[in-house]
């Protein structure tokens, strides 16, 4: 089958016509979410579903006028900016040296953290953050997406600089590069779309945050996902509110991630292709 | 202080490694490796949460309660055991078949990535909202679209039968993906050799697929099954959105357990203990990962 497909077989219509049936299941889900938040409570109670309706963007005013949505976005903008620029600059250098230096050992360490269950991080530094009085400040909140942001961009990081030529580096060396500008001026330009892509990455899993969040951000700092997550608790739920809160949330994410799509999709799957 | 500067700048040429390195140890080190102790000290004592009592040492009183007294303990390992098995089958088999499907020229494969790319990276939270509207008893497309092909209605995740296959078809939807993307990566990289020789002795497509294409495939996939395995023992936000464990415990997975536990009721004894056994199984499938990234498999 691989190899049939590489001798130049012409493309029929059928292939075409298999490949929109495969697609859209993966799409439905989200393209349901976006037509819901279009529609009227009566239009999402109403069964069979409705699929012809004047769309109206109330929902989407409703969503901003009742609540201090751009607080929570920024929240989360914030905690998002502040733990990806951290995990860079701290991992950045890191994840050079592993490459570089073949530090499996450190690798190794890295990838059992990521693998730890998150919870097993959050009670410990939930005693602790109470005891500190950081609950609900975006310290305690960057700290803990650190924990996720961190082992990600060493992990993905190493998988990019060892794309990097080590004869670029040898050759930057003998013109009298020290370690330290071989690294800022050779190999981070050269290994720039992955930074970017795994930034976008590192930012994505902390907007889209739930666990952490949950627990040590209050009233003052709440994210997205919690705000959205407590509209639930309503007595009668707003489908059309909710769902165009859920549009407003993922939109950004979804953006991010097309805007880099082929780097992004280089370092979601590098975790398993390397070694 | 130019002579500072120059013995440090000397040190870091000497020693780039532990230098680079450095910054990022410590932090992982006072990030993890803190809360792991902790863990794994209050997993043999008996605490509340509360500043009059210190913690009270059981042994493992913890870990014999569990096994031995606690039924929804019990109930909370099978789960996880059972949604992580069904999960991993089913996005490994539906991801390789889907990258077989698709590992032919066609135009637009940039457009098939992007599609692929938005499950995976759109907000959890979000997901479990819209798939709890789609799995609504009364007013859910879900039912509208099996009830097309004569099947439903179904209560999907209200269901205590149906609650963790419903839950494992969102997780699929999220993360079938990842492996189709994986397959494909590998699927590309084939050589051609063995399909010619083959095709010379009168091999048919199928006995090329099971006896050639599936072999080479294997590492990636192992790899990647065990990836997902890992993440899926650990499903957090999708069950406690869309059921908080429920209907009654009927999706209360360990990490569920665990998290009511310490940071509902408190119980922050119990809670690592069974922190440390859901670490275990976690621990168990990467030790088995790492034998396989090191080709022992």
């Amino acid at each position: 089958m691989s190899a049939s497909s590489r001798s130049g077989e012409r493309v029929s219509g059928w292939t075409y016509v298999l490949i929109v049936v495969l697609m859209v299941p993966f799409l439905f889900p989200l393209f349901w979410m976006f037509l819901s938040s279009l529609k009227t409570q009566v239009q999402n109670t109403a069964y069979p579903p409705v699929l012809a309706f004047t769309p109206t963007l109330d929902n989407y005013r409703e969503v901003f006028q009742k609540n201090p949505f751009f607080t929570f976005a920024w929240n989360s903008l914030v905690v998002a900016a502040g733990s990806t620029g951290l995990a860079l600059l701290l991992g950045l250098p890191g994840a050079y040296a592993i490459a570089r230096f073949k530090r499996t050992g450190i690798a190794l360490a890295i990838l059992t953290a990521r693998m730890a269950p998150g919870i097993g991080y959050l009670i410990p530094w939930f005693i602790l953050f109470t005891k500190a009085k950081l609950i609900d400040t975006y310290t305690a909140l960057i700290l803990t997406h650190l924990i996720v942001a961190l082992p990600l961009v060493l992990w993905v990081m190493i998988g990019f600089f060892e794309d990097v030529p080590g004869e670029l580096i040898e050759a930057g060396r003998i013109d009298g590069c020290t370690h330290w500008a071989a690294f800022l001026r050779i190999a981070i330009p050269l290994a720039k779309p992955g930074i970017v892509a795994t930034g976008i990455l590192a930012f994505i899993f902390s907007w889209n945050n739930f666990l952490f969040s949950l627990i040590v951000a209050g009233f003052k700092t709440r994210t997205l996902p919690i705000a959205v997550y407590n509209f639930l608790s309503y007595e009668e739920i707003n489908w059309g509110g909710l769902t165009a809160a859920a549009t407003v949330i993922t939109l950004p994410v979804l953006a991010l991630a097309l805007l880099v799509q082929k780097h992004i999709v280089r370092g979601l799957t590098l975790g398993a292709m390397k070694g | 202080m130019p002579s500072v500067g120059a013995g440090w700048s000397r040190f870091v040429e000497r020693h780039p490694a532990p230098v680079f390195t450095f910054p990022a140890v410590v932090v992982v080190f006072v990030l993890m490796v803190f809360p792991v102790l902790y863990t794994l000290y209050m997993s043999v004592h008996s605490w509340f949460a509360s500043s009059v009592t210190a913690p009270e040492w059981v042994g493992l009183g913890n870990f014999r309660r569990a096994f031995v007294d606690d039924d929804r303990f019990r109930n909370a390992l099978w789960l996880t055991v059972y949604f992580t098995g069904l999960a991993t089958l089913l996005q490994v088999v539906l991801g390789v078949t889907l990258a077989l499907l698709l590992n032919r020229p066609f135009r637009g494969k940039g457009l098939v990535r992007s599609i692929f790319l938005l499950p995976m990276v759109a907000t959890p939270v979000a997901i479990a909202l819209v798939w709890m509207m789609m799995y609504n008893p009364t007013l859910g497309v879900m039912n509208y679209l099996v009830g097309l092909v004569g099947l439903g209605p179904y209560k999907w995740v209200s269901n205590a039968a149906v609650v963790i296959p419903a839950l494992v078809v969102v997780d699929t939807w999220e993360w079938t993906p990842l492996i189709t993307l994986i397959a494909l990566a590998g699927l590309a990289t084939l050589p051609l050799e063995p399909y010619e020789s083959a095709k010379i002795d009168g091999a048919s497509a199928t006995q090329m697929f099971w006896r050639i294409t599936l072999p080479l495939l294997r590492p990636a996939i192992i790899v990647a099954l065990l990836f997902r395995a890992i993440d899926c023992l650990k499903t957090f936000d999708i069950i406690y959105v869309m059921t908080q464990g429920g209907p009654g415990f009927a999706s209360e997975t360990l990490n569920v357990y665990a998290f009511q536990v310490g940071l509902f009721y408190f119980h922050i004894g119990y809670a690592s203990s069974l922190l440390v056994i859901l670490f275990a199984l976690v621990l168990g499938v990467s030790l088995l990962l790492i034998k396989v990234r090191r080709g022992a498999w």
